[in-house]
């Protein structure tokens, strides 16, 4: 029900005599829930072609961040330790690793993900890693909302992406010119906090995942 | 353009509602002189946080489009069932619906574009162009009307996003839709691509448009 109207007078309800609160209720009630009846069936349309392109985003980035390894292998972790048995549930990638192998079966390197807050919400990357050398592969970044223009330049600014391979975490950002040593990294004018949180977010992963990935290679469990 | 005015689709009896026009002049008031970005200065968020690529701006303009309509018809179709007191909760709960399924949607057909689009996808709900669209149109026409109006709102938004953003990637990235237009020997204005570069293209935007106006005036007044 409407507030009775009349030609160029202001549409309110009289003083007293507005709608009822249960037919108020009412009217958001069925808004609400067919609203949700709408979102959760697109959800349940479209989830399948968003997971197939989550998919196939994470395969490009195995293959990016550890340089086109013929096939991997993927370990995870539970209870605090490398198993090759996947746990029940949804996976939770940040405790997923993949390793990847050469066509003469030698490991290429361990590709991780891991997630931190950036500059204004989770910057979430793939890192390459070779625990034999201790060494960065690179990393791709596999999702951030950081300030278009700026901040996502630690996506799309291949002179600061293209400077990981080959140092040695722990990383240290600096300003203005080349690193000088192999922990040194450039940060990138205009974006120090995305491109600091890009380093912090590498060495809080190595730092977390060197000892599960030395004792997986010691006895094949970790 | 001068539409004859024929009266479609307008229910009776709704105080404010808009005179009575024929569906291409509703659809072509939106593109044209009450263009949303041009001349009414809505949605000016997206327009300026959007348009540093022309994949960008065509997706969020097609984007609000979507919603425009299908928001525009719901609340046509229902605004006589809704109550007056709870008329903006409602008209807000059917933009935000439409926005979710957009973004659902961008992100199962077009993941790039969704995830460089990113948090401004959701912020379409707080575009003022939807609501007002809504509360000022929708809500006091038929479905066909509003329909119309969305439709001429959104293809005006989009024209204007297509215009600055491709300005903006051209000189800020020397592409367009990312492919390389003038070689490796371009240095890209990276100004025009960051906030400032919105600003700036838009009031030179503003000024290019107020000046073809002045201009016809003036031939207007010269013929007569």
């Amino acid at each position: 029900m409407t507030a009775t109207h009349q030609h160029g007078a202001p549409v309110t309800p009289a003083p007293g005599r507005g709608t009822p609160a249960w037919r108020l209720l009412v009217t958001l009630a069925i808004a609400g829930a067919l609203s949700g009846w709408l979102v959760a069936t697109v959800y349940d349309i479209t989830l399948p072609a968003v997971k197939r392109h989550a998919a196939a985003r994470l395969e490009q980035a195995v293959r990016e961040v550890l340089h086109a390894p013929v096939r991997w292998d993927t370990l995870y972790v539970v209870h605090d330790s490398l198993t090759r048995t996947a746990p029940a549930g949804d996976l939770d990638p940040t405790l997923t690793a993949y390793v990847g192998y050469d066509a003469e079966g030698r490991r290429l390197g361990v590709a991780i993900t891991a997630a931190e807050p950036g500059f204004q919400e989770l910057v979430t990357l793939m890192i390459g890693f070779d625990p034999a050398s201790g060494t960065l592969l690179g990393f791709t970044v596999v999702a951030q909302k950081e300030t278009p223009g700026l901040g996502d330049k630690i996506e799309r600014d291949s002179l600061f992406t293209g400077q990981f391979g080959g140092r040695v975490p722990p990383l240290t950002g600096v300003r203005g010119h080349a690193g000088t040593t192999p922990s040194e990294v450039q940060t990138i004018t205009g974006a120090t906090i995305s491109s600091r949180a890009v380093i912090r977010i590498i060495n809080h992963a190595i730092e977390r995942w060197r000892p599960l990935l030395d004792r997986w290679d010691r006895g094949g469990t970790s | 353009m001068t539409p004859e005015t024929t009266a479609v689709d307008t229910p009776d009896f709704v105080p404010g509602a808009p005179p009575p026009a024929t569906l291409v002049a509703d659809i072509w008031r939106g593109i044209s002189r009450e263009n949303p970005v041009l001349v009414q200065f809505l949605g000016m968020c997206p327009t300026m946080a959007v348009t540093n690529t022309l994949a960008n701006g065509i997706a969020m303009g097609l984007a609000t489009l979507f919603v425009l309509v299908g928001s525009g018809l719901i609340v046509a179709l229902f605004s006589k069932y809704i109550a007056h007191e709870v008329r903006i909760t409602s008209y807000i709960l059917i933009i935000a619906t439409f926005v979710t399924l957009a973004d659902m949607i961008l992100a199962a057909t077009f993941p790039d574009i969704s995830r460089a689009l990113g948090p401004f996808m959701p912020l379409i709900v707080a575009n003022c162009l939807l609501l007002g669209r809504a509360e000022a149109f929708a809500a006091k026409v038929g479905p066909v009307r509003a329909v119309a109006d969305g439709l001429g709102m959104g293809l005006g938004f989009t024209a204007s996003l297509v215009l600055l953003s491709t300005i903006r990637e051209v000189l800020g990235r020397g592409s367009l839709l990312e492919h390389d237009l003038f070689g490796p020997r371009f240095e890209p204005w990276v100004f025009m691509v960051m906030p400032p570069g919105g600003f700036l293209t838009l009031g030179l935007a503003l000024l290019g448009l107020a000046f073809i106006i002045e201009l016809r005036k003036r031939r207007a007044a010269r013929i007569a």
